[in-house]
């Protein structure tokens, strides 16, 4: 792996060609392909990634260019603000300056706030994957670690668009659990159903965050290890279509996940209104032995009476 | 401008060449002609000596190539990262060619301003999914690689099947050296997928010899072997020749 740009807080990055500046506030992270910093740009802040090959920082926003001629109201990854060259201490330094995207990491959010939050955030997601290949791309290498979860309204965003590959192409970068040529499920060709798969197994790495090998492989393993988690198990039907490459499109996948989400209320409400029924049935019933067991006192009660005054009657 | 085919050889080691041409000067020699050399070194136990780091990263710069030290379990991704990343290193040493011939100007796509970089790079990109490629594989299978073959096996396949994605032909064909009675032996022809060499990896019988540069001598001479074949049947050689980059 490549070292990571060391730049010293409160360095002014300028551009070569357009003449802005931005300093630096602290490094964000870094990875195969570069390093992220956050950056201050005229009192706003903003992500600033910077790599020693100029082809990575040229390719990905090329990509991240033709996402914004899509993304109106709901922009899946971080819009683009600028790319130059840096020149410093002799070296050029590509960069580009994009949307700085806050909040948590998927798994921080889901360990904060709980995976009732899942299925929600998966249906944000789909919309957006729907979206994207609508307009001709694949997002190529979707995982956990490249998707935050934004403050109130939360909402699911991705960064790192480097896997991002046109429909039909072969995909340009992966990670093997999420990749379905990897597990022996299918081809590295560009194609919403390879999205859909990945996003299966982003369901499936939220239920088993250390991942696990590839044994056997195939299909067998993966659907053992969901039937395996009770909590998991509940998604079966729709991990399977989404790894066997049963869905053609994200909308169809939403939909399922939708219907999952409203049945396991419906089923929710469904059993807890019989609850209550059941109850009022047992709360009436006591009801009507009280009130027989009133009546029968009170008919005793009036016979008695009845019988006391006419003995009453017979003494006098 | 025209598709045409990139040449690389793929050379998967874990240690020192210990007979015959300097592999380095035979890498050079390689890319001479047209054909990139890209070097992948298997470590052993989580080390690999000083000497044959510095043998694997002289192969790559001498061949035009990439080089890539790794443990053994990324070796399938790695295979066919430094594979597609040497693609788009041969293609854009030719697009920048096209440039100076364009230009009339000793400039490279880096000199451009960002957003002509851009377009270019979408050049590259298509052309990336469309070129032909030939790979000559050769893989080491001296004692000490003999644990790691399955390994090798797999990320072969896996290699295969990330550029069956692409719309261009793939060419593969896999050499092994130390050879039986030859420095290098062929086990596999041609052939435009590596499904068939799961019977053939296990026949194998390892050598003591490490003969890295006659083995990518034999190489070479397998892309002229192809091409005479091929040229009594179309005349062409519209290969890429990266010169200078
Ligand atoms: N737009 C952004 N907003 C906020 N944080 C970001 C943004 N882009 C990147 N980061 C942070 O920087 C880190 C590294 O970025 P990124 O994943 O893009 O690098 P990379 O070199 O492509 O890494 P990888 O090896 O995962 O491909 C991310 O994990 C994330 O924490």
């Amino acid at each position: 792996m490549k070292n990571p740009f060391e730049i010293a807080t409160g360095t002014v990055v300028s551009g070569k060609w357009h003449k802005n500046s931005y300093r630096i506030i602290k490094r964000l992270g870094h990875g195969a392909n570069g390093t992220v910093f956050l950056a201050d740009s005229k009192g706003k802040k903003v992500a600033l990634k910077m790599s020693r090959e100029a082809r990575i920082i040229t390719s990905e926003t090329n990509v991240l260019k033709s996402f914004a001629k899509a993304q109106g109201k709901r922009p899946l990854g971080p819009s683009l603000f600028d790319v130059d060259d840096w020149e410093h201490q002799g070296q050029v330094i590509p960069f580009y300056v994009m949307e700085y995207i806050e909040g948590d990491t998927l798994f921080h959010f889901l360990e904060r706030r709980g995976r009732t939050w899942l299925p929600v955030l998966i249906l944000q997601l789909l919309e957006d994957l729907a979206a994207l290949h609508k307009m001709g791309w694949v997002f190529g290498d979707l995982k956990p670690e490249n998707m935050i979860v934004t403050p109130p309204p939360h909402r699911i965003r991705c960064i790192d668009v480097g896997g991002a590959t046109k429909i039909s192409r072969a995909i340009k970068e992966y990670t093997e659990f999420f990749d379905r040529g990897y597990w022996g499920l299918g081809t590295r060709k560009a194609e919403p159903s390879y999205d859909l798969f990945a996003v299966a197994m982003v369901i499936i790495n939220c239920y088993y965050p250390g991942r696990f090998q590839k044994k056997e492989g195939g299909l067998n393993q993966l659907n053992h290890m969901i039937r395996k988690h009770l909590e998991l198990k509940k998604y079966a039907e729709i991990l399977n279509k989404a790894i066997t490459g049963k869905y053609q499109r994200a909308t169809e996948m939403r939909h399922d996940v939708l219907l999952f989400i409203q049945n396991k209320a419906f089923l929710a409400n469904k059993s807890s209104y019989n609850r209550y029924q059941t109850q009022k049935k047992i709360r009436s019933k006591k009801r009507k032995q009280i009130w027989s067991v009133l009546e029968t006192i009170f008919i005793l009660t009036v016979i008695g009476f009845l019988y006391f005054a006419y003995f009453l009657e017979k003494m006098m | 401008m025209k598709t045409g085919t990139v040449r690389q050889i793929l050379l998967i080691t874990d240690g020192c060449s210990n007979y015959g041409e300097d592999p380095q000067v035979v890498a050079a020699f390689a890319k001479e002609q047209g054909i990139t050399v890209n070097v992948i070194g298997v470590m052993q136990n989580d080390i690999i000596d000083e000497r044959a780091r510095d043998e694997i990263e002289g192969i790559a710069t001498q061949g035009g190539g990439i080089s890539q030290i790794v443990y053994t379990e990324v070796l399938s991704q790695t295979v066919q990262m430094v594979t597609r990343q040497a693609m788009t290193q041969t293609l854009q040493g030719i697009v920048n060619q096209e440039l100076k011939q364009i230009l009339n100007k000793d400039i490279t796509i880096e000199e451009l301003p960002p957003e002509q970089r851009g377009e270019i790079m979408e050049v590259v990109d298509e052309l990336n999914e469309t070129v032909d490629l030939e790979v000559v594989i050769l893989v080491d299978t001296s004692a000490s690689m003999t644990k790691k073959l399955p390994t090798v096996k797999e990320a072969l396949l896996d290699l295969s099947l990330s550029l069956s994605a692409r719309a261009g032909n793939n060419q593969f064909s896999l050499l092994v050296f130390p050879g039986k009675k030859k420095h290098v032996e062929k086990l596999l022809d041609w052939s435009p997928r590596l499904d068939t060499i799961p019977d053939v990896f296990a026949k194998l019988i390892p050598g003591g010899m490490t003969p890295t540069g006659p083995a990518l001598q034999e190489a070479i001479q397998y892309f002229h072997e192809k091409r005479s074949f091929f040229g009594l049947l179309k005349r062409s050689d519209d290969s890429y020749h990266e010169e200078s980059v």
